[in-house]
C-alpha cells in the first residue's frame, strides 16, 4: 500500500478515469434520442473534477506513486483550466455535432480520455508517465479526428496527424532513452539534481535533448514541425478542430515546464535548448503570420495563427526564468480563451448542412447580429494584441520577460510580425462590419451557447482591463512549483 | 573471443541484416517474416543479458501473436506496389541527404566511447533464488503501478477507438439473438392444424370444380 500513498493528490485523475468507464457503460443503455444523458454525465464528471482539484489543491508540491506523480500549484491551476475549457468545448460543439451525426457516446468518452491524458501529463514527475500521458492524449485525438468516418477529408486529416504524430512521439521517446542512458534515471526531480551536479555524460544528454525538443515542437505545432496543423484543423469537423486547437496546447505548455523547465532546466543545459527554441520561435512567428495572410479558409487561417501564437509561448519559455515561464503560462491560457471564442463563433454560424469555415461567411455579421459581431471583434482584437483586450497583456508579458533576459533582437522580430499578423485578423473585422451579408439565414444558437459565448467575450475584455489577478496567479503558481 | 562474444556478434549481425531487410524487402510478406527473425534474434540477445522473461515474452507475444496477426492483415490487404513506389526516385535525393546526415551525426555521438563496454558493464552475479519474472512483477505492481495503469487505459482507448471507427451495424444483417433462440418453445415454431382428412373420392370432385 505504501507505493500509492498518499492517494488524495490523484483524486481528480482517478475520478475522471472511473467516470469515463461508467459513462462508457451507461451509454450502452441510452437510446439515440436520449443521448443528451451521456452529454450531461460528461459535463457532470468534468465539473466534479474541477471541484476535486479545487478542494485538494496544495501550495507545496506533493509527490506520490513512488515519486511519479506530483501535485503542485501549477498543476492544479492548469487542471482547473483544462477541465473548464473542455466543458466549454462540449457546450459549443453540442448543436454542431448533433446536426452531423457525431452526437455519440464514443465522442464524449474519447474527449474525456484525451482530458485524462492531459491531466496525467500536467502532473507527471517521471519521463515515462509524461510519455504515456502524451500517448493517451494523442491516441484519443487521432480517433476523435477520424470519428466522422464517412468524410474523406476527416479521414485524411486523421491519417496525417497519426503518421506525423507517431514519428514525433518516437523521437521524443528516443530522446528520453538517451537521457536515461546519460543519467540513469527518468524521475524529473532526480534528473534535475543529477544534471545540476554535472556528473552526467554531456554529449549524450545533449543528443537526447535535441530529440526531445523536436518531439515537443511537434506537439505544440511550431515551425519546422507545423505541417500537420493546417491540414488537421481544416480536415477535422469543426467541433473537433475546436478541441484539437485549444486545450492540448495547455498540456503542451506543461510538457515544456516539466521537460525543459524542471528536468533539463539546469543553467549550463538551458543555454543549449534556448538556441533551438529561438530558431523555432522566430520561424513560427514569420511563417505563421505571413502564410496566414493568404488563407481564405478560416480554419487554415486560425491554424497558421496558432503556429504564430505557439511561437510566442516558446519565446516566453526562452527566458528560462520564473517571469518567462509565468508569461508563457499566461499566454497559453489567453490563447485558449480567445481560440475557444473564435472557433466557437465558427460553430455558432454553422448549421445543419452548412459549414461556416470561409472568411466570406463572416461578411456582414454586424447586420445579422451586432452582439456576436462585437464579441468576434473583441476576440480578433485580443489575437492581434490591441488594448484593452487580454491579448495585449499576454504579448506584453512575454516581451517584457524577453527584454529582461536580454533578447532584444528577438523581441523586435516578435513585435514586427505581430503587426504583420494584425492584417488578417482585422480583415475579419472589416468583413463583419463593412461588407453586405451574403448569407441571411437567422442565427438561433442554443441558450447555453448564447450565455457562454457572451461570457467568453466578456472574459477577453475583463481580463484585459484587470489582468493583474490572473497574471499574479500564474507567477505565484510557477514560483511555488518550479 | 569467448563463446559468449561469438554468440553476441553473430546474433547482432543477423539482427541488423533482418532489420535492414524489413524495410528493403519488396514483398510485404517477406518484410513481416524478416521482422519475425529480428524479434527472434533480439530475444536471443536479451537472454544473454539474463532477461529471460522478457525474451520469452517477446517471442510469445510479438512473434506468436502480433506478427501472425500482422501477416494475416498483410495478406488480406490488396497493396498496390507500383502505386506505393511512385515518386520514390523523386523523394530519394532529399531523403538520402537527411538520412546520411542523421546517421553521421548519431554515429559521431555514439562512437565517442560512452556506448562502449565501459559505459555498460556486465550485470553482477545474482543472488541464488533470484527470479527475473518475480522481480519484474514486483516492480510493475509497486513502483511502476501508475504508468502500468495508464498503459492499460491507453489499451482501453485503442479498443474504444477501433470499435467506434470500424463497427458498422448492417441493416439487412441476418443476426439472431442466441438468448431468444434458446428460449424458443415448440409452440412458437410448430403449429398443429386440425383439418379434415382428404379421401381419394373427394379429389376428383375438386378437380372438376377447377
Amino acid at each position: 500500500m505504501e507505493y500509492i500513498q498518499p492517494l488524495w493528490p490523484a483524486f481528480p485523475e482517478l475520478f475522471l478515469l472511473l467516470s469515463v468507464c461508467v459513462i462508457l457503460i451507461a451509454d450502452l443503455f441510452v437510446r439515440d434520442e436520449n443521448r443528451v444523458v451521456t452529454y450531461g454525465l460528461t459535463q457532470g464528471a468534468l465539473a466534479a473534477c474541477i471541484f476535486l482539484t479545487w478542494a485538494w489543491a496544495t501550495r507545496e508540491p506533493v509527490y506520490t506513486f513512488s515519486g511519479m506523480f506530483v501535485d503542485d500549484l501549477m498543476s492544479d491551476v492548469l487542471k482547473l483550466f483544462v477541465c473548464l475549457s473542455v466543458m466549454v468545448v462540449l457546450a459549443y460543439s453540442r448543436p454542431y455535432i448533433a446536426a452531423r451525426g457525431l452526437f455519440r457516446g464514443e465522442f464524449f468518452a474519447l474527449l474525456l480520455f484525451a482530458t485524462l491524458g492531459m491531466m496525467v501529463m500536467i502532473s507527471a514527475n517521471h519521463l515515462l508517465v509524461l510519455y504515456l500521458g502524451l500517448e493517451l492524449m494523442m491516441l484519443s485525438l487521432y480517433s476523435i479526428v477520424a470519428l466522422q468516418r464517412d468524410s474523406a477529408t476527416a479521414t485524411e486529416a486523421a491519417m496525417k496527424y497519426f503518421v506525423l504524430g507517431a514519428l514525433a512521439s518516437g523521437m521524443l521517446l528516443y530522446g528520453m532513452s538517451m537521457i536515461y542512458g546519460a543519467t540513469g534515471t527518468l524521475e524529473i526531480t532526480e534528473l534535475a539534481q543529477l544534471i545540476a551536479e554535472g556528473t552526467v555524460n554531456w554529449p549524450v544528454l545533449i543528443f537526447g535533448l535535441v530529440f526531445i525538443v523536436a518531439g515537443l515542437g511537434f506537439e505544440l505545432g511550431v515551425v519546422p514541425f507545423h505541417m500537420w496543423v493546417p491540414d488537421v484543423y481544416q480536415g477535422a469537423p469543426g467541433a473537433v478542430a475546436l478541441f484539437v486547437s485549444s486545450v492540448p496546447k495547455v498540456a503542451g505548455f506543461a510538457l515544456i515546464i516539466r521537460l525543459l523547465g524542471q528536468a533539463l532546466g539546469a543553467e549550463q543545459l538551458s543555454v543549449e535548448w534556448q538556441q533551438m527554441l529561438v530558431v523555432m520561435a522566430v520561424l513560427s512567428l514569420v511563417i505563421g503570420n505571413v502564410t496566414a495572410i493568404v488563407q481564405t479558409n478560416l480554419k487554415r487561417m486560425l491554424a497558421y495563427s496558432t503556429i504564430s501564437h505557439m511561437g510566442f509561448v516558446l519565446l516566453g519559455a526562452l527566458a528560462g526564468d520564473e517571469n518567462g515561464y509565468s508569461a508563457a503560462m499566461f499566454y497559453v491560457i489567453v490563447y485558449v480563451l480567445t481560440n475557444l471564442g473564435a472557433f466557437g463563433m465558427m460553430l455558432l454560424l454553422s448549421r445543419s448542412g452548412f459549414e461556416a469555415e470561409n472568411l466570406e461567411d463572416f461578411k456582414g455579421l454586424n447586420q445579422r447580429s451586432p452582439w456576436y459581431a462585437f464579441i468576434m471583434l473583441l476576440i480578433m482584437f485580443s489575437m492581434v494584441g490591441i488594448p484593452p483586450t487580454v491579448g495585449f497583456y499576454a504579448k506584453l508579458a512575454v516581451l517584457q520577460s524577453l527584454l529582461t533576459a536580454g533578447y532584444l533582437g528577438v523581441a523586435v522580430v516578435a513585435v514586427v510580425f505581430s503587426v504583420v499578423g494584425a492584417f488578417y485578423y482585422l480583415r475579419i473585422v472589416k468583413l463583419m462590419y463593412f461588407d453586405a451579408p451574403e448569407d441571411t439565414a437567422p442565427l438561433a444558437p442554443a441558450a447555453d451557447v448564447k450565455v457562454l459565448m457572451s461570457l467568453n467575450g466578456a472574459a477577453v475584455l475583463i481580463f484585459g482591463i484587470m489582468p493583474q489577478p490572473l497574471m499574479a496567479l500564474c507567477l505565484y503558481s510557477i514560483q511555488a512549483s518550479l | 573471443m569467448t563463446f559468449q562474444a561469438f554468440i553476441f556478434y553473430s546474433f547482432s549481425a543477423i539482427l541488423l541484416f533482418a532489420a535492414v531487410a524489413v524495410i528493403t524487402a519488396r514483398n510485404p510478406v517477406h518484410a513481416a517474416l524478416f521482422l519475425v527473425l529480428a524479434f527472434f534474434t533480439s530475444a536471443g540477445i536479451w537472454i544473454q543479458l539474463q532477461a529471460e522473461f522478457l525474451a520469452i515474452a517477446l517471442v510469445l507475444v510479438y512473434v506468436g501473436a502480433v506478427m501472425v496477426l500482422f501477416l494475416f492483415v498483410v495478406m488480406m490487404l490488396d497493396i498496390n506496389l507500383a502505386r506505393l513506389r511512385a515518386g520514390f526516385w523523386n523523394y530519394l535525393p532529399a531523403g538520402a541527404v537527411v538520412a546520411v546526415l542523421l546517421v553521421f551525426e548519431m554515429g559521431f555521438i555514439v562512437s565517442r566511447g560512452y556506448f562502449g563496454l565501459e559505459g555498460s558493464p556486465a550485470p553482477g552475479p545474482l543472488p541464488s533464488g533470484y527470479s527475473n519474472t518475480k522481480e519484474l512483477g514486483r516492480l510493475l505492481y509497486t513502483d511502476y503501478v501508475y504508468p502500468f495503469e495508464i498503459a492499460a487505459v491507453i489499451l482501453l482507448v485503442a479498443i474504444v477507438a477501433a470499435i467506434a471507427l470500424t463497427l458498422r451495424r448492417r441493416k439487412n444483417s441476418k443476426y439472431i439473438d442466441p438468448a431468444t433462440q434458446i428460449n424458443v418453445r415448440r409452440q412458437d415454431r410448430v403449429r398443429v392444424v386440425s383439418m379434415p382428412s382428404e379421401t381419394s373420392d373427394d379429389a376428383p370432385a375438386v378437380r372438376k370444380e377447377a
